[in-house]
């Protein structure tokens, strides 16, 4: 097979296209790359998608984490500490076998004028599951970084926007939330790339990869099982990732450009990146 | 406790008789309600799950300082004068930066078992013709194997462990590199200089003057740099360490009649323990980091070690 007809065969292979036999023996570099590119489209599928509803859960999260009554605050303290306190992979682990658990058939539920059956069998496969645990997971970091960027607000800017009659809904909609926002940015930059590199789990706690189909690192570890050499399928999948990264900071880096852009050139906030680092 | 009395019948020969029918784990499969889970919880395979508690610490007490000492070689060889040792330095501390960490994991387990096999096979048998890669295959001779092929099973865990425990001080020495490299160039400058114009040496100031000062600066990055570190020890499992995760799993799933104890899965209450250690695990280093935070800031020109001295005067 020339490379042209193994990126036919294989690019899009883990999302069920293609070619189902996965190469066996006399794996060429071709194969390789493509295949762990296939696997890539996993990880952006999980890493988008998390980040994209946690984005929305995490503001009601810090919120409620922010408010006075304790019966928004608690529930909210303790859903951070127990997703940031508790590794990811066992919170995989659980979920899957929570998901497992649950009866095959589905519940039954009576909405008074017809009966239907709510379907839980898909939550055991991993891009339900797998997807709800990252979102939860992502939410709850995230919850934490603009729990603190709320309270670093400064005061001004809330007296101000008092002094000019905002009250309420307008009021965060227009100032309290885009501040917010704006002095988050750069560590839920580190969120969203941290959250890349932990999509890369989800193949290897408990939930299968059906019909092998899996992520990058999945098909990584396929090869250097295979081939038992380790130095030809992981360098591919660090360089997809590095380039994946390079994708969220350069995105994130425009983003923080419009949220910053009312400041003066000088006071504005680099995005300086250290991924992993703070977490 | 319960437990303690279950096994000490032997000792009690005149109430044996009575009490072995309610007490001892001889037969399970008679055993009813607590009997059954106090038996049940102190089988041989249970124990062997609550020593890898053990392993899990033990991993932690070995890696943190190796990692350590790995950062700190990291960020003194990142600030060197001499170029490709600088290169090398802040090159570990990119690499690891932009890849996620397990795949290093995955990666550094087959690689340096392999450099090790590779070295050994050329200094024990360097009449060797054959290629040691052939196709599929990491050929080497027999010497070389490591460990070898006849040491005792324990030697193979402790090799599996010790892999595991190098792999990641290089992961978290790598980010530990990172750490106190900005820790370093934190310190501010005109400590150094004050050093320098007291006649000290660059490195008489460097262990003098810059090491004693940076570890405030280091201590966030560092407390959670050990957050993470608690948190990516279930990854151990994925290295072929038989860790807490494995034993759940394996004491979890559902066993059938066959078994002693035959139950249905309970892998899902298996997982909410180790989830609590991990809570309580997490939730201790906060409690401690912070006490620490607080003691190194004591006498610091720091926003906390500042309020410290306005709350005592």
């Amino acid at each position: 097979m020339s490379c042209l007809e193994t990126v036919q065969a294989y690019a899009f292979r883990s999302i069920g296209l293609g070619e189902r036999l996965l190469p066996r023996s006399d794996f060429t570099l071709c194969e390789q790359v493509t295949l762990i590119g296939s696997g890539l489209i996993w990880n952006i599928y999980f890493g988008v998608l998390a980040l994209a509803f946690g984005f929305f859960l995490a503001t009601a999260i810090a919120l409620a984490k922010a408010a006075r009554s304790p019966w928004l605050r608690k529930p909210a303290e303790w859903f951070i500490f127990i997703f940031r306190g508790s590794p990811l992979f066992i919170q995989f682990f659980l979920a899957y076998e929570m998901f497992v658990l649950l009866p095959k058939v589905g519940f039954p539920v009576n909405l008074g004028f017809v009966e239907i059956t709510l379907a839980t069998s898909f939550l055991t496969k991993a891009w339900a599951g797998a997807l709800i645990v990252l979102f939860l997971n992502t939410a709850a970091y995230s919850a934490e970084i603009f729990h603190g960027a709320l309270n670093s607000i400064p005061k001004g800017d809330i007296e101000a926007a008092d002094a000019y009659g905002f009250t309420g809904w307008t009021r965060f909609r227009k100032i309290t939330w885009p501040t917010m926002l704006r002095l988050a940015w750069p560590a839920y930059t580190n969120e969203a790339i941290f959250l890349f590199h932990a999509t890369t789990l989800v193949y290897f706690s408990g939930f299968p990869a059906w019909q092998q189909r899996g992520d990058a690192l999945y098909y990584a570890s396929y090869f250097a099982d295979k081939t038992f050499n380790p130095f030809i399928p992981y360098p591919i999948l660090a360089g997809y990732f590095i380039l994946l990264t390079l994708c969220v900071i350069t995105i994130f880096g425009l983003v923080n450009s419009r949220l910053n852009r009312h400041l003066p050139a000088e006071r504005r906030q680099k995005l300086r990146v250290r991924p992993q680092v703070i977490r | 406790m319960p437990i303690q009395i279950l096994h000490d019948t032997a000792r009690h020969p005149r109430h044996a008789g009575r009490d072995a029918t309610i007490l001892s784990c001889t037969d399970p499969k008679t055993l009813e309600g607590l009997h059954w889970l106090a038996c049940y919880l102190t089988t041989g395979k249970h124990m062997a799950f609550y020593a890898s508690f053990g392993t899990v610490l033990l991993l932690l007490a070995v890696t943190a300082p190796v990692a350590l000492a790995f950062g700190f070689g990291g960020a003194m060889a990142a600030r060197s004068h001499f170029a490709p040792l600088r290169w090398f330095g802040q090159g570990y501390t990119a690499i690891v930066r932009g890849v996620p960490d397990i795949a290093f994991f995955l990666f550094f387990v087959i690689a340096l078992d392999q450099a090790i096999e590779y070295l050994r096979h050329k200094v024990r048998c360097p009449d060797w013709d054959q290629p040691i890669r052939q196709g599929s295959d990491f050929v080497v001779c027999q010497a070389a194997k490591m460990p070898l092929s006849t040491s005792p099973q324990w030697v193979h865990e402790t090799y599996g462990f010790a892999i595991a425990v190098f792999t990641f001080a290089i992961v978290f020495g790598a980010f530990a590199a990172n750490v106190l490299y900005g820790a370093m160039r934190a310190v501010p400058h005109g400590q150094i200089e004050t050093a320098e114009a007291y006649g000290m040496s660059q490195r008489q100031s460097f262990w003098r003057v810059l090491v004693p000062q940076m570890w405030i600066f280091a201590l966030p990055g560092l407390s959670n740099l050990w957050m993470i570190l608690i948190k990516a020890t279930p990854l151990l499992f994925l290295l072929g360490v038989e860790d807490i995760v494995y034993w759940a799993r394996e004491l979890g799933g559902s066993k059938t009649d066959i078994f002693e104890y035959p139950h249905p899965d309970w892998r899902l209450y298996y997982f909410l323990a180790l989830l609590v250690f991990y809570l309580v695990l997490t939730r201790l280093s906060e409690i401690v980091l912070k006490r620490i935070t607080h003691r190194l800031s004591r006498g610091q020109a720091t926003a906390l070690g500042e309020a410290q001295r306005k709350a005592a005067a």
